[in-house]
């Protein structure tokens, strides 16, 4: 019985077991509702969840864990000669016995004991119903797969037992308990509760999820390479080879992408502070309801705008304007009409990520600076001080430390950009200052390593997940320090 | 008497004659001041009206397709020349369909199809998409074969850019795409009318293709429809219900702190990071096909929760609580309290912010490079399991091409994807007009 | 100040008060906040080297009529001032005159003590150093004391005068922004309730200064407390509804008021 089965089967335990539930509860008062502790319906929901819950706990269970037992058993039951292999060859060979395995069920029982006493016709077999395999099997193949097939279709009936089992059983131990003074609602509060609070536990799963499966994958490439040609090397040349041919290795220094992400992060900042800035002192300080009720939005709209628009921007009308004038200012000063500045920069990519980043520094800002206390402003300029003299002298120092969160926050996105960097930095590595040239960004290398075929063993994959946790170390450290300071902030003004 | 109060050393006495603290000066820097926000907030909104202006001029023609209305012999001879398609079904789907495609036009244009130079320059003023076109429409009517059809066939990409004006024509012949003969045919064919421009209908449902003019974002529109609808379906109920543990529930203590400061990082975390934990968890890990709708719906899930959580949070925060009160003073549990009348309360913002983390999601593209979308997907997903690529990701598809007809597509395609934006928002704007609430 | 004895100063002050001009003249001011009439035709003249009082029940437009004097109303948006006050001979609401200057001249303390989040000096010395007030730092440094003392503060504070003015209590924060407001040496100083957010010892201790300072400046006070009207003021003006309801002498007020709306409110009848 497939899964989909199951649930709806499940379901339909849990609907029946609501109606009887309710009904019984109503009968064991003669239908004097206010005799019983709760509302029928809670007394339904308790019968429902006890089919449910359990039943659905148990099936997840068997289904990620089981899996895994056979696998393992059907690895465990390798020849000699095989396990002495590498990990990745023992892979190749569990993926092909998989398709065996799925290539058999479609056979019939007679050409299934043809092959079991003839194995090399079976990748014909097989492609014959369309599945194609990587190459001859082996003999002890054919066995494994067999036996895959018989444990799984085991492993199948059991857990549709065992699953259904648990339902009905859950769905009787509850309605048995019914009885009228069963506080079937504080039963039903409390799981809704722990599913709540389930739910909340969410967001904790996914940092622990990112942090640890960038680990073990960061620390399968640091088995390859050493953590420290990583962290310290200063050449990017990762040569693509193909799984377990053993070519050679390439470098993989971290140095040049870093250097890459800073200079273009802090070209970006260059321009979206002060503009920024900028804007929303003036939004909050000077510009009329009016004109704010418009410019407000309209900046927002600039933070709504996806970065793979920005990218093209950057790709199709930034990069090519700024070759062009470049080309023609070089030309009117030396006469010798060659750009200076390439289509894909530092400036480029930056530029137009400054652009992006426009909004987020303007709306940080802005809620930064109205949180400065109107007390203060009217203490300066009862004192006869001009509006730029009272922010600048009174309300930015005021605001300062919220401020300088609000750019770490937008900093970190700076660093933690992808779009616009990868279809306007461009993708050589290079160790340089000049902000007229490419250069490269983590983001960039990660996107490089990881589209098109992946083999999850050679290091020119697992690469991307050590510069993945070098960017979530980064951009956590800039976040966790911009949220103290902005937080600190706050509560000195509340 | 004047003597009785005499100032105090250091400060000047206060007379009524003006002093002379600078005026003029101080207005000049409160001017420049002022001028300076002026130009920022004119900066940021000219780079917006540049960007639009920038993507909709390039991406508006796209809208349009270059097509040649002609009659076209479905000549028995070049479909199928030893009448086997009783037996042979197969002979229909591979039939040389480009001949006669080509033959029509050269029968249209007074070209011997004996001249091979000039057979060849006529077939190139036709997209490769012609085969698919005729194809479709003898397997759906075995019975045009040897009639003749008015049909309206798709001009190659290069045709299509020269009647758009969008190929510079001072350029020698030699070093552009199309010769001065096709170009000749080309305004002959358009004089008689028979090549015009219609509405490209394609755009919007054809899937991937190498050739620009038969290239749509069909396959990326319903792998994004299914991302947002796993998304939908995912995060709303688990933003909420974590909202609501936290917002109402939780104790204040150092694990709910904790919670909450990972909550905020979870927000600013870049988007790349969850395409990594996607491909290392759900591809790697559970085996979850790779290049499927399903698993992008739960990396941009896990992406769009702490938006939600947020917005949820202050929308809970905002229901004053005065109702709370008089709910539980009425005898309703903590938990009725909550579900009857503070979350309906809470809906329209809750609702506000979930379209907002929605838009976001739908012109998330990083990490779905990783998780494999990056995909030539020719045909429709029948299921969010199937191999399927997103709206954004098209864009960056086609971005990365080089021909000058793929940069109209792209830009197509980013309008129809700021459409969509745009109506979300509007949604958004509209909700929060439309049930905000003054406590 | 000291060769005189303190009833001998009183005296002296007191004859200059009664023949005193007026420093500030306001002639039928009103004041509309968007649609809403907040003040009514007030007409309400402030004379020199006198503190001021302006009392009523809460919302009755005395502080409005006080942030008109130094146009701090110009900082709400939507406010709009009509009618004419005038500073000695200028009309402050004449397109002529200029906030800023007007502000250095009419200087305010407010109802919560605002010191900057600065150091004491830095406090003292902003409005100076906007002003251009001083030519070096010995002269700025003169200034800061002169304030200081003047304010009564100078003992306390005189050994942290770089430690952060958000650091000190909130009778010496209040007595620190009547300092800053006295560094710019203004004419006229307004106080909107200085000492509604302090206990009664701060209380004490600016109403004892309120009264030191009279010599020099001219004061307007609001305050919801009569008794400290009665204490610190030597004008009573009492305010209802938006208007101005009697104007007299301090004593005349407390003692034996024309209108008896006035009596009242004194009496606690309403409030």
């Amino acid at each position: 019985m497939n899964t989909s089965l199951i649930l709806l089967i499940l379901a339909i335990i849990g609907i029946a077991g609501y109606v009887a539930g309710a009904r019984y509860a109503m009968a064991l008062v003669g239908g004097i509702s206010s005799k019983l502790h709760s509302r029928p319906g809670y007394y339904g929901s308790f019968v429902a969840v006890w089919a449910i819950l359990p039943a659905v706990v148990i099936l997840f269970v068997w289904l990620v864990a089981s899996p895994m037992f056979i696998s393992s058993s059907v690895r465990g039951a390798f020849p000699e000669e095989v396990k002495t292999q590498s990990q990745a060859e023992q892979g190749l060979s569990y993926g092909m016995i998989t398709s065996i395995a799925r290539g058999m069920n479609a056979l019939t029982g007679d050409e299934i004991a043809r092959i079991e006493n003839n194995p090399v016709e079976l990748r014909a077999a097989l492609g014959a119903k369309g599945v194609p395999l990587a190459g001859d099997p082996q003999p002890f193949m054919v066995k494994a797969a067999a036996e895959l097939n018989r444990m799984t279709f085991v492993s199948r009936i059991l857990m549709t037992i065992l699953v259904l089992g648990a339902s009905i059983g859950g769905a009787l131990f509850a309605y048995r308990q019914i009885a009228p003074r069963f506080r079937a609602r504080n039963r039903v509060e409390k799981v809704i509760l722990g599913s709540l609070v389930v739910a909340s536990s969410i967001a904790i799963l996914t940092t622990v999820g990112i942090v640890a499966s960038m680990l073990t994958e960061a620390a399968h490439f640091f088995t390859a390479i050493p953590a420290w040609e990583f962290f310290f090397g200063t050449v990017w040349d990762p040569r693509f080879a193909a799984a377990g041919s053993g070519g050679s290795e390439g470098q993989f220094g971290l140095i040049p992408l870093l250097l890459g992400t800073l200079y273009i992060g802090f070209v970006a900042m260059l321009f979206a502070v002060p503009i920024g800035l900028f804007s929303a002192i003036y939004m909050s300080e000077y510009a009329s309801p009016k004109v704010r009720s418009v410019a407000k939005p309209l900046l927002e709209v600039l933070a709504g705008i996806p970065t793979i628009v920005y990218g093209f921007f950057a790709l199709t009308t930034v990069g090519p304007f700024l070759r062009d004038i470049s080309s023609q200012l070089n030309g009117l000063v030396t006469g010798d009409y060659a750009n200076f500045i390439q289509a894909q920069s530092v400036l480029t990519a930056g530029f137009v990520m400054g652009i992006m980043l426009i909004p987020y520094v303007s709306s940080l800002s802005d809620d930064i600076i109205t949180a400065v206390p109107r007390a203060l402003r009217d203490g300066s300029l009862g004192l006869g001080a001009t509006r730029s003299e009272t922010i600048k002298k009174v309300v930015l120092p005021a605001a300062l430390p919220g401020i300088v969160g609000a750019l770490l926050m937008t900093a970190s996105r700076a660093v933690g950009e992808t779009m616009i960097v990868v279809l306007a930095a461009g993708v050589a590595a290079r160790l340089q200052i000049n902000p007229f040239e490419p250069m490269t960004t983590v983001t960039v290398k990660i996107v490089n390593q990881l589209t098109g075929d992946l083999e999850f063993t050679s290091p020119q994959t697992l690469v991307a997940f050590a510069l993945g946790i070098t960017l979530f170390a980064i951009t956590l450290c800039l976040n966790i320090y911009a949220l103290y300071i902005v937080r600190k902030y706050r509560e000195q003004y509340e | 008497m004047t003597d009785v109060v005499s100032p105090a050393a250091g400060i000047p006495k206060a007379k009524s004659v003006r002093r002379d603290i600078g005026i003029k000066r101080r207005y000049a820097a409160e001017r420049r001041f002022r001028a300076y926000g002026i130009a920022a907030l004119s900066f940021g909104i000219i780079f917006l009206m540049l960007l639009l202006w920038s993507v909709v001029s390039k991406g508006y023609t796209a809208f349009q397709q270059t097509m040649i209305t002609m009659p076209v012999e479905f000549s028995q001879q070049i479909i199928d020349p030893q009448n086997e398609r009783a037996t042979n079904p197969q002979k229909l789907m591979t039939a040389n369909y480009p001949v006669v495609a080509r033959n029509a036009l050269a029968k249209l244009l007074n070209v011997s199809v004996d001249d091979r130079v000039a057979a060849r320059a006529v077939s190139q003023m036709l997209s490769d998409g012609v085969r698919v076109q005729l194809r479709d429409l003898v397997v759906a009517n075995p019975a045009i074969i040897g009639t003749t059809q008015t049909v309206r066939l798709l001009a190659s990409g290069d045709i299509d850019s020269a009647y758009k004006g969008q190929i510079d024509l001072n350029v020698g012949q030699e070093n552009r795409k199309i010769n001065d003969q096709q170009l000749g045919w080309m305004t002959q064919l358009s004089d008689s009318g028979a090549l015009a421009k219609h509405f490209n209908s394609g755009i919007f449902v054809n899937g991937a293709s190498s050739r620009p003019e038969a290239a749509g974002v069909g396959v990326a529109l319903i792998g994004s429809f299914y991302m947002m609808l796993i998304v939908l379906v995912l995060a709303l109920p688990i933003g909420v219900a974590a909202s609501i543990y936290l917002e109402e529930f939780a104790p204040k203590n150092k694990f709910t702190d904790l919670i909450e400061v990972n909550i905020n990082n979870l927000a600013a975390v870049p988007s790349i990071v969850y395409g990594l934990l996607g491909l290392a968890v759900f591809v790697n890990f559970m085996g979850l096909p790779r290049s499927a709708s399903f698993v992008g719906g739960l990396v941009l899930t896990l992406m769009t929760l702490p938006t939600i959580i947020i917005a949820t949070r202050a929308a809970l925060k905002a229901v004053p609580p005065s109702i709370r009160a008089a709910a539980l003073g009425l005898g309703a549990s903590k938990m009725q309290t909550i579900f009857h009348h503070v979350l309906p309360l809470a809906m329209p913002g809750i609702l506000t912010g979930t379209i907002i983390g929605l838009a976001h999601a739908l012109g998330e593209t990083a990490p779905l490079l990783l998780i494999g979308m990056v995909a030539f997907v020719a045909n429709y997903p029948t299921t969010p399991l199937d191999p399927s690529t997103a709206l954004p990701v098209q864009i960056y598809m086609w971005a990365n091409e080089a021909e000058r007809a793929f940069v109209e597509r792209t830009s197509g395609a980013i309008i129809i994807l700021l459409l969509f934006l745009i109506l979300m928002n509007v949604g958004a704007i509209l909700l929060r007009r439309r049930f905000e609430r003054r406590w | 100040m000291n060769m005189m004895s303190e009833s001998a100063v009183e005296k002296a002050l007191d004859q200059k008060m009664s023949d005193a001009s007026h420093k500030m003249i306001g002639k039928d001011v009103s004041v509309y906040y968007g649609e809403k009439r907040a003040l009514f035709d007030v007409n309400l003249n402030v004379r020199e080297n006198t503190v001021t009082a302006l009392i009523g029940p809460s919302g009755c437009g005395k502080s409005t009529f006080l942030r008109c004097l130094n146009r701090m109303n110009d900082t709400i948006e939507n406010c709009r001032v009509t009618g004419k006050i005038t500073l000695d001979t200028d009309d402050i609401y004449d397109n002529n005159i200029d906030v800023v200057e007007l502000r250095a001249r009419v200087g305010m303390v407010f109802q919560k003590p605002n010191p900057f989040p600065k150091t004491i000096y830095e406090n003292i010395s902003y409005g100076p150093r906007i002003h251009g007030l001083s030519k070096n730092k010995a002269d700025m440094d003169q200034i800061v004391e002169a304030s200081l003392q003047r304010a009564g503060l100078w003992g306390e504070v005189k050994d942290r005068l770089h430690e952060s003015g958000t650091g000190l209590s909130g009778g010496q924060q209040q007595r620190l922004c009547i300092a800053r407001a006295i560094a710019v040496s203004p004419e006229v100083i307004l106080m909107d309730e200085p000492c509604s957010a302090l206990d009664p010892i701060a209380t004490a201790k600016v109403e004892e200064l309120i009264h030191e300072l009279r010599a020099n400046y001219t004061i307007v006070i609001v305050t919801h407390s009569m008794q400290q009207a009665a204490r610190v003021s030597q004008r009573t003006a009492m305010f209802h509804l938006g208007q101005l309801v009697e104007e007299n002498d301090t004593d005349k007020m407390f003692t034996n008021p024309d209108d008896q709306r006035t009596q009242d409110y004194i009496m606690g009848r309403f409030g």
